[in-house]
């Protein structure tokens, strides 16, 4: 099941929690301030989805993509980045988001199908959520591109699925980066499936990594739920893509514990022995859990008291969240164009007519 | 006798898929999360099963890859029916979809025929936003070489789907997320429904009120309401955009006199301005009010379910419309 990665996957924790000889050096050298805010991510990112779940089943949500599996991926890559670089994640990204700054209310509101949810404080450079699939990719190489002639520092990043490297739009992007030796980094979460189908049935390479060498840049597999080889390998690619060094390749092999939505029912297409495999020997949080309390850094008691204060968190963002008065129905129109055509302001005047008629 | 039996909208598609299938080895079907998953929507569900992995095709996420390769497959003597899962990624491959498969036979003087159906479905109705429910059908009419259906009903959509499989042009087939768990008759016994054909969903004298799929049954209840007025609307149901069979239209135009033209698609430069201009260019005399449409607001659709319906078209609206017509004040 794992064969065609291990064998070529930068891995420093194992999934039983221990750190591999390569990994080591790279341990030894973090602070434990360092090694306990991967934990506190990872697991604050966990409750916060689980928590989406609920809202969503409580119909306080509209559809939801829940990414469970894939926090040590997420964690890892964002907490890479600085305030300066330019963030391009699908629909699955919210780990990814409130890492780099991303209010939780703001996350929220987007899933509860409000547009303010969209918009990130000032200074923090996060686009919305990419939907159509791969769309996203070469946004992030153009705004790469933009970088490199600004002559600024920021890199690019583009967050995708295994099932996004068969667009178009992956190839064109990639071959882009590649000739223009942009500072881009395309990340890809490999989580096995693109709704129903295998990575197998989605392209016939053996890894995603593989695919950058005939773009003539690094392609790096990385085991995804180890979120000290993640990080390292980001950090790594973001280095070099400020140096000028050109654009990098990396997959992230990881698992989509849950369903592809909520609307989705996962147990019809994948066999229960593989899911049981991810989710009791190769879980991201547990293994890095498992390792911080053999090294003494971590106890029950404070394992709790986290998780407390994440709860805590979750709920107060939750509700104000839904306290915010929903837009009057004239919002439709509000970013159609940035002054409205006569046309449009004769509509929206037609509809302040019957305001209220449909609006709950 | 013909025996009526009572299937959804979805049910009625995967059995035209099916019978066309069964009649003709070359009927594949290509798209994704079509085989075991059995289709986003449910419509392909049993096909793996019954026909295998060689004619039931999922494919990789890659829309003008294999809509392109069924192009090709046609070209060369297969039928592919290809599943685009939703009508706003038909935009990813709309090269292939416009400028090679509507163009193909006239730009070969003949010789090259496309006999490909492109099943998707599109509209709005469930909070799915701006790249999820959108209405695209006036898209593809625009352009010549392309035959465009759009179904409202159980019936209308398991025939149309084989009279499509069976013709040797590109067909676009868009059927209606809302639509799918919809019931309706339909015959046991083997049927085809012609492309360019309209149909009268509900018959009256007042006034005409031309429509397609789910904006079909939000017309029928203004019928309902306006008829608690004492007004008999007649609905028509276009069933096709191309061919269009502005006949059935201009008959009920001589007979009410008055137009309301009702579709799910934004209101500006859709199909609805066609059949107004067309009306008034061969049915002027009969007309004894504007022809008026009712579109969605010219936005992008909102992702807020309320917001969403206030920028679609409502029963009300139709209604509105035709009180309208009628010079009754609203
Ligand atoms: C262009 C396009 N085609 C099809 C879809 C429908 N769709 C939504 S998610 C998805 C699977 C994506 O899989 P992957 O890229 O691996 O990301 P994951 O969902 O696993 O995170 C598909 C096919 C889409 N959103 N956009």
């Amino acid at each position: 099941m794992f064969n065609q990665w291990e064998s070529e996957w930068v891995q420093y924790i194992t999934p039983e929690g221990e750190i591999t000889p390569t990994g080591e050096k790279v341990w030894d050298e973090k602070s434990t301030e360092e090694k306990l805010r991967f934990y506190r991510w990872m697991t604050f990112i966990r409750l916060f989805d689980r928590k989406m779940v609920v809202l969503q089943r409580q119909g306080r949500i509209g559809t939801y993509a829940p990414l469970e599996g894939q926090e040590a991926a997420q964690v890892g890559s964002a907490l890479a980045l600085k305030q300066e670089d330019w963030v391009f994640p699908s629909y699955r990204d919210h780990g990814v988001a409130m890492i780099v700054g991303m209010p939780l209310t703001q996350i929220i509101l987007y899933w509860a199908g409000r547009v303010e949810g969209c918009k990130p404080p000032e200074g923090v450079r996060i686009m919305p959520p990419a939907v159509p699939i791969a769309t996203q990719i070469p946004h992030a190489v153009g705004a790469a591109w933009g970088s490199k002639l600004r002559k600024e520092n920021s890199v690019a990043v583009a967050y995708f699925g295994d099932g996004a490297t068969s667009e178009g739009d992956f190839h064109e992007a990639c071959n882009f980066a590649g000739v223009f030796q942009l500072p881009a980094i395309l990340f890809c979460q490999n989580n096995g499936y693109a709704i129903s189908v295998p990575f197998t049935r989605q392209s016939a390479s053996k890894t995603v990594a593989q695919k950058a060498s005939a773009y003539n840049f690094p392609g790096i597999c990385v085991d995804g739920n180890d979120v000290l080889a993640v990080f390292e390998v980001m950090k790594q690619a973001v280095e070099r893509a400020r140096q000028g060094e050109g654009p990098t390749l990396i997959e992230a092999v990881t698992y989509r514990k849950g369903a592809h939505t909520t609307a989705d029912d996962a147990t019809r297409y994948r066999p229960f022995d593989e899911v049981e495999e991810w989710i009791n020997k190769r879980d991201p949080l547990i293994r890095y859990i498992t390792l911080l309390k053999n090294e003494g850094l971590l106890t029950e008691q404070e394992e709790r008291d986290w998780e407390e204060n994440a709860k805590q968190k979750i709920e107060q963002a939750v509700k104000e969240a839904e306290a915010i008065p929903p837009k009057p129905s004239t919002h439709l129109f509000a970013h159609v164009y940035a002054k409205l055509p006569p046309a449009l302001e004769k509509q929206k005047e037609e509809l302040l007519k019957k305001e209220g008629t449909y609006h709950a | 006798m013909s025996t009526k039996r009572v299937i959804t909208y979805a049910e009625a598609i995967n059995e035209a898929l099916r019978e066309e299938m069964k009649a003709d080895p070359n009927v594949i079907l290509l798209g994704e999360d079509i085989g075991a998953y059995g289709g986003v929507f449910k419509v392909t569900k049993g096909l793996l099963d019954e026909f295998g992995s060689d004619r039931v095709i999922d494919t990789p996420i890659s829309e003008t890859g294999f809509t392109g390769a069924g192009i090709g497959a046609a070209m060369t003597g297969m039928k592919p029916v290809v599943e685009i899962m939703w009508v706003d990624f038909t935009l990813v491959a709309m090269d292939q979809i416009l400028n090679q498969a509507a163009k193909m036979t006239y730009m070969s003087g003949g010789q090259t025929k496309v006999p490909l159906v492109i099943r998707t479905q599109g509209g709005g109705g469930r909070g799915n936003a701006a790249q999820h429910s959108q209405s695209l059908e006036t898209m593809f009419a625009h352009v010549p070489g392309l035959k465009v259906v759009v179904p409202s009903t159980p019936y209308d959509a398991k025939g149309l789907l084989k009279s499509s499989i069976r013709e040797e042009c590109p067909v676009i087939f868009i059927e209606h997320k809302m639509l799918y768990n919809q019931k309706g008759e339909v015959p046991s016994e083997e049927y085809f429904i012609p492309l360019g054909q309209a149909d009268i969903k509900r018959e009256g004298k007042d006034v005409t009120i031309v429509s397609l799929s789910r904006m079909v049954h939000f017309c029928l209840d203004a019928a309902r309401e306006l008829q608690n007025e004492g007004i008999e609307a007649e609905v028509i149901d276009l069933r096709t955009l191309v061919p269009l069979d502005l006949e059935l239209v201009k008959k009920s135009v001589q007979k009410t006199h008055r137009l309301v033209i009702v579709h799910e698609a934004t209101r500006s430069y859709g199909w609805g301005a066609e059949v107004a201009a067309r009306i008034q260019e061969e049915a002027f005399d009969e007309l004894d009010a504007p022809v008026l449409r009712v579109g969605a607001e010219d936005v992008p659709i909102p992702y807020n379910l309320n917001l969403e319906k206030e920028m679609l078209p409502q029963v009300r609206d139709i209604v509105d419309a035709a009180r309208n017509a009628l010079y009754l004040s609203v």
